[in-house]
This record gives structure tokens, C-alpha cells and sequence, in this order.
């Protein structure tokens, strides 16, 4: 783009770097930068690169240089068979937790949101303040007597116990109204009623478009954040058969100490990998929507 | 899509809810019910239900028994749970600020459109974020080993200890660091999207009054990015007075320097989990959230108060 | 679910059950059971229900369990048992307490190691097995884990494995070094001093402060910290035998003889592969886990020799071993019972459990001559069992664990561990971790020193 831009305008081309629509770039601030990229990569490098070792060469070569032998290809596959290839299933738990959690919270955060930029309908102020309240109470507040609670009606130790606690998304809900508020002009609400839609037809058919960066953003914070999960499953289920990847993994670190030790890190490094691959992705394939998404969303306040 | 209406003029029958009349609009229930009803079973129910246990004590010998306000009374001179609280009240004071300066140095210098690259640096910089906690510990744990990993070598090459990652000294510094791994690119990127908003004809307005670099920072993005950070410190601190994954994993790791008490969020969970006292967690999980709620309330005053001036 | 017979049968069978008892060669007390059941009904009723069938659910973390549960489904084709592994020790426990608190979720079974079994007797969440003649299985067992399982008059649950204390030493280093194996800890700690100044960067052993490792160790110094009777607690940290072992541990504590390497972390492996680490104080469990994980390749270079002694004699203590129990809320419980009987008491369930590398409680195979006497390559020849089994007869009785030892453990990092990171006096902090103790108990219910 500055290339061009310098040929619009001549004279810029006798203010070489400080004008602030025109940046040059700079290589001094690239490398700093770098830091950064070094800082940020580093522990993810460690990963790449002990996923390839075998366990006695985990335990006996330096951290960040590779093992005797290359056993990538062995760990991952030995990662998606050992126990019968529960990894597989705790993959597939994930994949559940994270389209029902993930998806229903962002449904449910962009109807709320949606209803609270446009309407305004007595109770709002309190529903919002108790909400953005609801982000400061500690999560070990709730989850003794949310376990409690759900054991009395029989459902712990079921996907339910995970999915539906995630279906609460507070910050998700702030996001979407305050996105809410600029991008849907109340006049095409306005002349969508007009033209006489109900409340619900016109948000299936006309807002919800308009809404879309943020919901995307919405539902991207919402899927990493249940792909994350961790403390929740880890009250909720004793049965490994319904573990999230996180709360599998964690287990089978866990079976390196006492008395039955069993150590196997070589898989805990490398499902650990496999375990950040898929959410990489979609930030990669969704990375348009996240930053015109948050980009409204943050500036008015 | 998006139609170009023209102004309301008054000759058009006005509908009945309009911009300019207040009346109660009960259409708003009909998108905000669901979210309620999950609320309700998810946040409230549980709320109530830690507020009756914190009213209650329950033996191992001796059974349950209602003692009113005595869990709170406890709980007021409680060292564990005040030294915890100032841990994590250091914490934020110290690898808040921290934290968000980086996040801000690298959102400025993405949006100053003057790095190679900068792609790369967005998503690069963001990745930390989506690793869970589980792993991030893992992965710097290793780093931090002083017997094998990289503060081994460095140490070697100092040619004595000088890096102690596991030292009750260090710990919490030790801790910062993984936090602010993993969250400097998210803040960031909440940054870049305020930055990313200002119009451009500001910065043309600014070039003409010759405003350089360092003046267009000052005059021009931070405060288009004031909202932003003072929504990013909020969450911030309330995340840090909710510290526990990151210590929680690291414990086997450094579990001298790190005690059942350690943060506040841990010693609910041991009183729970370790010790069976169910009720007194309650207790400490309720004053918790109270006094992060106040914290935050404040900061998201003097943020807004700032910005009206 | 009991049938009971009536008339002579049951008669003999009464005296049967009172014999065995009398034969018991265990410490264990009041196991008159005689007139709660008779053993020939009770063993009829666990057949009856291995006949009938159903479904076991069994929360274990060992390695040999899909193995003993395949063998026991072939043996027993009408009953169906699952395997789950709910988590490692405290993991487990805390999802175990959960469930009994919650009233529902349990298991049928679940494995809970020795120290921890008294906190569950406690909360009433384990089937008192003596109903259905399990006094009967006492002989089968060593003394001290039957201890561990007969509580209060009732039987708990069944010992699977022993973890009697013993030095395994690399004798590689030793050798290096030109150390000879001690016999006694003032032994140790002059080899401790002597290795440490020799190569800064090796150590006698590692210690970062574990209670399932400092409460084995003040066991077998003579040091009884905690009584129990009834409700009525008394805690002692600084008794005779557990002041011997803290001023013995100091010496090496103190001036930094001890590496600070977490047990069971990589790192650990690490140094046991690599010689950092000259000895381990360990359970008799560990020589065959140390075969399998094999860190380093190590193979030839450790040995297993007696635990050092403060007065020559060969005495030694437990450290870790796991028992399995029958949870009160299942809803089959003498299937259960029955399942657990094969798992730990039979033949073929024990058979099974030592393929997998297990160290047994059973007194058949410690006595087993091929077993006791069979070379082992991986540590140069040396005939290990021969060791192990003599220290699971030396074993020293009458310890006690808290009936809130999980909780104790998990303020022993906040309390004693202090000692071990400022390297200070070990007495302070045994002090620290006993008014801890005190006040939990007394805020739960008992009556603690008092």
C-alpha cells in the first residue's frame, strides 16, 4: 500500500519515515519485535521437539535438542492407541463439549446481548450488572455446590455437567451488546417492523448478519475457552470415559508417580501437541472475523 | 443490506415504541430469557446454595449444625486466607501492569504497520492463548528445571545458580511469567482491534499539523484505546485474584514453595477437596468474590470517570 | 442376600470361623465375628452371586488391573467388571469423598491405599467385609497390612501389595566412589558427605519433602506420633523415635547433602538414570518399576540392599501399598465382595497382579521359594526377592495413621516443607505440621491432645 500512495502524493516523499498514514518499514523494531516471537514460540518449539523423542531418550537428553532416535510418527500413533485409544475418545468429548458448550453459549450470548443493545426493557440494567457481576465470583465458589447440586439430581459423571455450565459466556454476552449497539441501526429495525416482521423474524433474517464478526469472535473465545476447560471436568467426571483432552492428559501424568508408576511422558508431550493443533486452526481460518469482531466491540465504552 | 432509511419525518404515523418515548419494552425478554434461565441454574442456584453451606458446619464427627456468621468470623482472622490474599494482591499490582505494557508495546507496534510481516507477529504473539493451562505449565516447567532444563544451562554458563524458578523467592515471579505468556497476546490483540477502529482521517488531520511517531501515539491511539485497556485491566485483575490453574499445576512441581494456601482460590479448593470442609470454602469463595467484585467496580469507575473528562 | 442355614451346618461352621480366627497369626483385635456370621454361609452367599452375575464397576490406578479383571470375567463369565482409572491416589480420593458425600457415583470397588483407608472407615463409606467372613483371609496376609485393614473390629478391605522399605543403590557410583554399602544410618550419612564433596553434583538420595515419605521413615526410627482410640486423638511429632530420624535427617538436610528433585518427577527419572542420585529409600514395589521404566538404560548398574538401621537390627516399616474395598453404596455388595475376594485372596488374581510387577501381601508368595529365589537380570544377577521378603518380615508393628491422613499430608508442604526449602531444623517444622493437625481436629469433631 505505501508504495502507491508515495506516488499520490509527492510530496511526502521528502518525509521519509515519520508520517503516520505512510510508515517505512523498519528493521531495528522487526528484530526487537522478535523478542517477542522468541518469548511467545519458545515453550511451543520445546514441544515440537520432545514430541519426537522416546521415553528413555525424554530422560536422558537435554530438553531442547533431539532425541537418539526420531519416534514422532511412533508417539502419535502410540498416543491414539494406548488404552484402547482413549485419546481418541477424550478427542471426541472435546469435539462434543465444545459444539454444544461452545456453540449454545455463543447462541445464547448473541440473543441476550442482542435484546439488551435494542430493547429497552425494564429489569435491563439489573440483568446486566448482574451478569458482568457473575465474572467476579471465584469458579471454586460455584463448583463444590454446583457438584453438589448435580449429584442430587443425578448428573454428574455426564457430558451435561460440562456442557451446560459452559453455556454461560458473561464477557461473550458484553461483546455482542456493545457490537450490538453500533452495527444494527435501529432504523432497519425500524423499517423491518414496518414492513411488518416479528422481533424474532427480523433478528433471524436481518441482524444476525449484521452481527456476524462479533459473533464470530464470540464463538471463538467461547471454543477456546471449552476446548481449555480444565477444573469444572475435573470435579464433574471420574469416569475417564467422558474426559475433555485436558483432564485425560492430566491424568496420564499424573500416572507417572507412586506406587503403579507407570510413566509415559513421551505420550503427555505429544498428545499434549495434538491437543493444540486443532484450535490453532481455527484461529488461522477465522482470524478475519476476530479482529473486526473485537475492534467495535472495544472502543465504545 | 444494509437500507438507508430516511429520517423519521413527522408526518409518518409514529409506531408505537419509538426512540423517543420510554415506554417499558418487554420485546427484550424475548431475546434475553434463555441466556437468564441457564443463568439462573448455572450461577444463581449454586450461589444461593454456597451461601446456605457458609451458614452451616459439617463434622467429621459430629455431624451438620447451623453456625449463623461463625465460618465468616473465622474466616476475618484467618492467616491463610489474608497472606494468600496479599500474594495475589502483589500479583496484580506487579505482573498486571506488566502484562498489559507488553501487550500494548507489541499492539502499537503491529498497528504501526511498520514491521515485516506483521501477520506473522499477530497470530505468533496470540498463540500462548489458546494452550491450555495444563500444558503451558508442562511445557515451562521444564524450561524452569534446574537439572535439566533451560534454566540448567543458563545457570551453567553463569557458572553458578543464579536462576532459582522453584525458590519460594521467586515462585510468584515464576508464575507471572507463565500468566503473562499466556495471556500478553489476547490483550494485545484487544489493543489492535481498538487501534485498528481510528479513522483515518485523524492521522491525515495529524500529519497536517506535522504530528510525528511518538506525538501520534500520544495524541491519537491512546486514547482511542483507553476503553480497551481499562476493559483489559478489569479482567485482568479479577483474573488474578482468581489465580489457580497455573500454581495448582505447577504444585507437584514446587510444592514446597507452593502451599495448599497459596493463592485464595486454592485454599477453598483444599478446604474442599484436601480437607473436606465444604462450608468454610463456601465462606472464603463468598468473601472472594465480594471483595474482587468491589476491586473491580472501583477500576471500572475511575476508568469511565477519566473518560468523560 | 445372606442365606442363612440353620441347625448343625451352621454350628460347624460357627467354630470354624472362630478357629481361624484364633490361628490368625496378625496383631489384628477384636475379629470374634462368630456370631455375626458363619463362614460357610457367607462364602455359599459370594458364590451365589458369582453365579447370578451383574455389573462391578472397579476404580483402580495399577497397572495389573485390566489383566485381573479379564481373568476374573473369563473365570466368572455371568458378571461384568469395568475398569476405571479415576485418577492417582489423592486424585481418586477426593472423587471417592465426593461420591459418598454426594450419596451416589461411587464405584463397587475402589483401590485405597493404607494410610488413606482409615479416613473412609471413618466416614462410614466402606462395607465392613467381616459379615461375609473375610476374618477368615487373615492368615493369607502379612501382619502389618492386615493392621492396615482390620479397623475399629471390622475388615475393610483386602492388602493387595506390600511396599516394605529398602535401599536400592547404584552401585555403579558406589563403586566410583569406592563407598561400600551402609548398614547403619550413621553409615549413610557419612557416605552422604563423602559423595557430596567428592562430586558436588551427586547425592546420597533426594528429599523434597513427601509425608508418604516421612511418615514411613519416623515408623521405622520407633517413632509412634499419632494414637488413636475412638474419637480421642493424640498427635506427637516429637516423640522419641520421631526426633531420632528428624536429627539424623538434619545432618544431611542442613549442610545440603540431599538433592531437592521431586520423586516421580522427569527429573527424578532422569537423575536415577544418569547417577545424580546414588541410593533411593524406597517401597519393596519399586525394583520391578524401575525395570520397566528403565530410565537412562540403567540396567546392571543398581542393586537392592536392607534399609540402614539406627541399632543394627533389621527393622523396617511400610511405605505406601494399597488395599482394595467394597463401597458401601454399591448395589451389589456381595458380588463385590466377591470379586474382591478373588482379586487379592486367590490364587490367580494374585498370580495375575505379580506378572504385572506388583510386590505382593499375600504370605503364599513371599514364602514361594521360586519367587524368592529368582535371579534378576536387570539388576546384575542379584536374587532381589530374597531382600524384599525379608524386610516385609521385618516390619515393625503398632503404627498408626491419622483417620484424617489425607488432609495431614496436605498441609505437610505448607508446614514441613519449610523446613526443606530454608534447609532448617526438621523439629520446627514436624512442630508447625502438628498444630496444624491439632487444630483440623479438633475443628472436625475429635478430641485432639486434649
Amino acid at each position: 500500500m505505501s508504495v502507491t500512495q508515495r506516488t499520490i502524493n509527492p510530496r511526502l516523499r521528502q518525509r521519509p519515515e515519520r508520517s503516520p498514514l505512510h510508515p517505512r518499514k523498519s528493521i531495528a523494531m522487526t528484530l526487537l519485535m522478535a523478542l517477542f516471537l522468541i518469548y511467545a514460540l519458545a515453550p511451543i518449539v520445546w514441544l515440537l521437539i520432545n514430541s519426537t523423542k522416546t521415553q528413555s531418550d525424554l530422560f536422558s537428553t537435554f530438553g531442547l535438542s533431539f532425541g537418539h532416535s526420531f519416534a514422532f510418527f511412533h508417539n502419535v500413533k502410540e498416543t491414539f492407541t494406548y488404552q484402547n485409544g482413549i485419546f481418541l475418545r477424550w478427542l471426541g468429548n472435546t469435539l462434543l463439549y465444545v459444539v454444544l458448550g461452545a456453540g449454545g453459549a455463543t447462541f445464547l450470548a448473541t440473543l441476550a446481548g442482542y435484546g439488551l443493545a435494542k430493547y429497552r426493557f425494564p429489569g435491563r440494567s439489573a440483568y446486566f450488572a448482574v451478569v458482568l457481576g457473575a465474572v467476579a465470583v471465584p469458579g471454586t465458589a460455584l463448583a463444590v455446590p454446583t457438584f453438589l447440586l448435580f449429584s442430587q439430581i443425578g448428573m454428574t459423571n455426564t457430558p451435561w455437567s460440562i456442557i451446560i455450565p459452559s453455556l454461560i459466556n458473561p464477557f461473550g454476552l458484553y461483546l455482542i451488546w456493545v457490537y450490538a449497539v453500533d452495527s444494527v441501526p435501529t432504523e432497519i429495525l425500524e423499517a423491518a417492523r414496518l414492513d411488518g416482521a416479528g422481533e424474532m423474524r427480523i433478528f433471524f433474517t436481518v441482524s444476525w448478519r449484521l452481527l456476524l464478526p462479533g459473533i464470530v469472535t464470540v464463538a471463538l473465545f467461547s471454543i477456546v475457552a471449552t476446548w481449555n476447560n480444565y477444573f469444572l471436568p475435573l470435579i464433574m467426571l471420574s469416569d475417564p470415559h467422558w474426559y475433555p483432552l485436558t483432564v485425560g492428559l492430566n491424568q496420564w501424568s499424573a500416572q507417572a508417580s507412586g506406587v503403579s508408576a507407570d510413566p509415559i511422558f513421551n505420550l503427555v508431550v505429544t498428545g499434549s501437541l495434538i491437543t493444540i493443533v486443532p484450535i490453532v486452526a481455527i484461529f488461522l481460518f477465522l482470524q478475519r472475523f476476530w479482529q473486526s469482531g473485537l475492534g467495535a466491540g472495544a472502543v465504545k465504552q | 443490506m444494509s437500507t438507508v432509511t430516511e429520517e423519521p419525518v413527522a408526518a409518518t404515523p409514529v409506531v408505537a415504541t419509538a426512540r423517543n418515548r420510554p415506554v417499558p419494552d418487554w420485546r427484550g425478554w424475548l431475546f434475553t430469557w434463555p441466556f437468564a434461565v441457564v443463568f439462573v441454574v448455572v450461577f444463581i442456584a449454586p450461589l444461593t446454595y454456597a451461601v446456605w453451606l457458609s451458614l452451616f458446619q459439617d463434622k467429621l464427627i459430629g455431624g451438620n449444625s447451623f453456625v449463623g456468621l461463625a465460618n465468616y468470623t473465622t474466616a476475618l482472622h484467618d492467616a491463610d486466607l489474608w497472606s494468600g490474599f496479599g500474594r495475589v494482591f502483589l500479583f496484580l499490582v506487579v505482573q498486571v501492569p506488566i502484562m498489559l505494557a507488553l501487550s500494548l508495546i507489541a499492539a502499537l507496534a503491529v498497528d504501526s504497520a511498520r514491521l515485516y510481516a506483521r501477520g506473522l507477529f499477530r497470530v505468533v504473539i496470540f498463540l500462548p492463548y489458546a494452550v491450555p493451562a495444563v500444558v503451558a505449565v508442562l511445557m515451562w516447567g521444564f524450561l524452569y528445571s534446574n537439572n535439566f532444563g533451560l534454566t540448567a544451562s543458563i545457570n551453567g554458563w553463569l557458572g553458578h545458580d543464579l536462576l532459582k524458578p522453584f525458590a519460594p523467592r521467586w515462585i510468584l515471579t515464576s508464575i507471572g511469567n507463565i500468566v503473562t505468556w499466556e495471556y500478553v497476546g489476547y490483550n494485545m490483540v484487544i489493543f489492535y482491534s481498538a487501534l485498528k477502529t481510528i479513522p483515518a482521517e485523524l492521522y491525515e488531520a495529524a500529519e497536517i499539523d506535522g504530528a510525528r511517531g511518538w506525538q501520534v501515539i500520544k495524541a491519537i491511539k491512546l486514547p482511542a484505546a483507553r476503553g480497551a485497556i481499562v476493559i483489559a485491566t478489569i479482567f485482568s485483575i479479577i483474573g488474578s485474584f482468581q489465580l489457580f490453574n497455573e500454581p495448582n499445576v505447577l504444585k507437584p512441581l514446587a510444592h514446597n514453595a507452593i502451599t495448599s494456601a497459596f493463592t485464595p482460590n486454592m485454599y477453598a479448593y483444599n478446604l474442599s477437596f484436601a480437607g473436606q470442609q465444604y462450608n468454610y470454602s463456601a465462606t472464603i469463595a463468598i468473601i472472594m468474590g465480594l471483595l474482587t467484585a468491589v476491586i473491580a467496580y472501583v477500576v471500572q469507575l475511575r476508568g469511565s470517570r477519566k473518560e468523560d473528562r | 442376600m445372606k442365606a442363612r442355614t440353620h441347625g448343625a451346618r451352621r454350628a460347624v461352621a460357627a467354630i470354624a470361623a472362630g478357629l481361624a480366627a484364633a490361628t490368625v497369626l496378625t496383631a489384628c483385635g477384636a475379629s470374634d465375628n462368630a456370631d455375626d456370621s458363619t463362614s460357610g454361609s457367607s462364602a455359599n452367599a459370594l458364590d451365589a452371586a458369582l453365579k447370578k452375575g451383574g455389573e462391578l464397576t472397579y476404580w483402580t490406578w495399577t497397572p495389573s488391573a485390566k489383566a485381573q479383571a479379564d481373568a476374573f470375567m473369563k473365570a466368572y463369565p455371568n458378571v461384568k467388571v469395568t475398569v476405571v482409572n479415576a485418577g492417582t491416589a489423592t486424585d481418586e480420593y477426593t472423587k471417592l469423598q465426593n461420591a459418598i458425600k454426594a450419596g451416589s457415583g461411587a464405584p463397587d470397588v475402589a483401590q485405597i491405599e493404607y494410610y488413606a483407608l482409615q479416613q473412609f472407615t471413618l466416614s462410614e463409606g466402606l462395607l465392613d467385609l467381616s459379615k461375609y467372613g473375610f476374618d477368615e483371609l487373615a492368615n493369607k496376609f502379612t501382619a502389618s497390612t492386615w493392621d492396615a485393614v482390620n479397623q475399629n473390629g471390622g475388615i475393610y478391605g483386602l492388602p493387595q501389595d506390600s511396599g516394605p522399605m529398602v535401599m536400592m543403590y547404584n552401585k555403579a557410583i558406589f563403586d566410583k566412589h569406592g563407598i561400600d554399602v551402609p548398614k547403619t544410618w550413621d553409615e549413610y550419612v557419612a557416605d552422604a558427605k563423602k559423595l557430596h564433596e567428592a562430586d558436588s553434583s551427586t547425592y546420597i538420595t533426594n528429599d523434597a519433602g513427601d509425608p508418604g515419605y516421612a511418615d514411613p521413615m519416623i515408623w521405622q526410627a520407633g517413632g509412634r506420633p499419632y494414637k488413636i482410640d475412638g474419637t480421642d486423638v493424640t498427635v506427637n511429632l516429637q516423640d522419641e523415635g520421631t526426633k531420632r530420624w528428624a536429627d539424623m535427617w538434619n545432618k544431611m538436610l542442613q549442610p545440603g547433602y540431599l538433592s531437592d528433585i521431586p520423586t516421580w518427577s522427569d527429573d527424578w527419572w532422569k537423575a536415577l538414570g544418569n547417577g545424580t542420585l546414588a541410593t533411593i529409600i524406597t517401597g519393596a514395589w519399586m525394583p520391578a518399576i524401575m525395570e520397566a521404566t528403565n530410565p537412562g538404560a540403567a540396567a546392571g548398574k543398581w542393586r537392592v540392599a536392607p534399609i540402614p538401621s539406627y541399632d543394627g537390627s533389621a527393622t523396617t516399616a511400610e511405605n505406601g501399598g494399597s488395599a482394595e474395598s467394597v463401597v458401601k453404596q454399591s448395589k451389589n455388595p456381595a458380588l463385590a465382595a466377591a470379586f474382591l475376594r478373588w482379586l487379592n485372596s486367590s490364587d490367580e488374581g494374585v498370580k495375575t497382579f505379580l506378572a504385572n510387577g506388583g510386590f505382593p501381601s499375600t504370605t503364599a508368595q513371599l514364602n514361594d521359594p521360586a519367587f524368592v529365589n529368582a535371579a534378576d537380570k536387570y539388576y546384575g544377577g542379584q536374587k532381589v526377592n530374597q531382600v524384599l521378603v525379608d524386610a516385609a518380615k521385618n516390619v515393625s508393628t503398632g503404627w498408626q495413621y491419622l483417620p484424617f491422613q489425607v488432609y495431614a499430608n496436605s498441609v505437610f508442604p505448607d508446614t514441613v516443607g519449610k523446613a526443606y526449602t530454608g534447609r532448617s531444623d526438621l523439629n520446627a517444622g514436624l512442630e508447625a505440621w502438628q498444630a496444624q493437625i491439632v487444630d483440623y481436629g479438633n475443628a472436625q469433631g475429635f478430641s485432639v491432645n486434649k
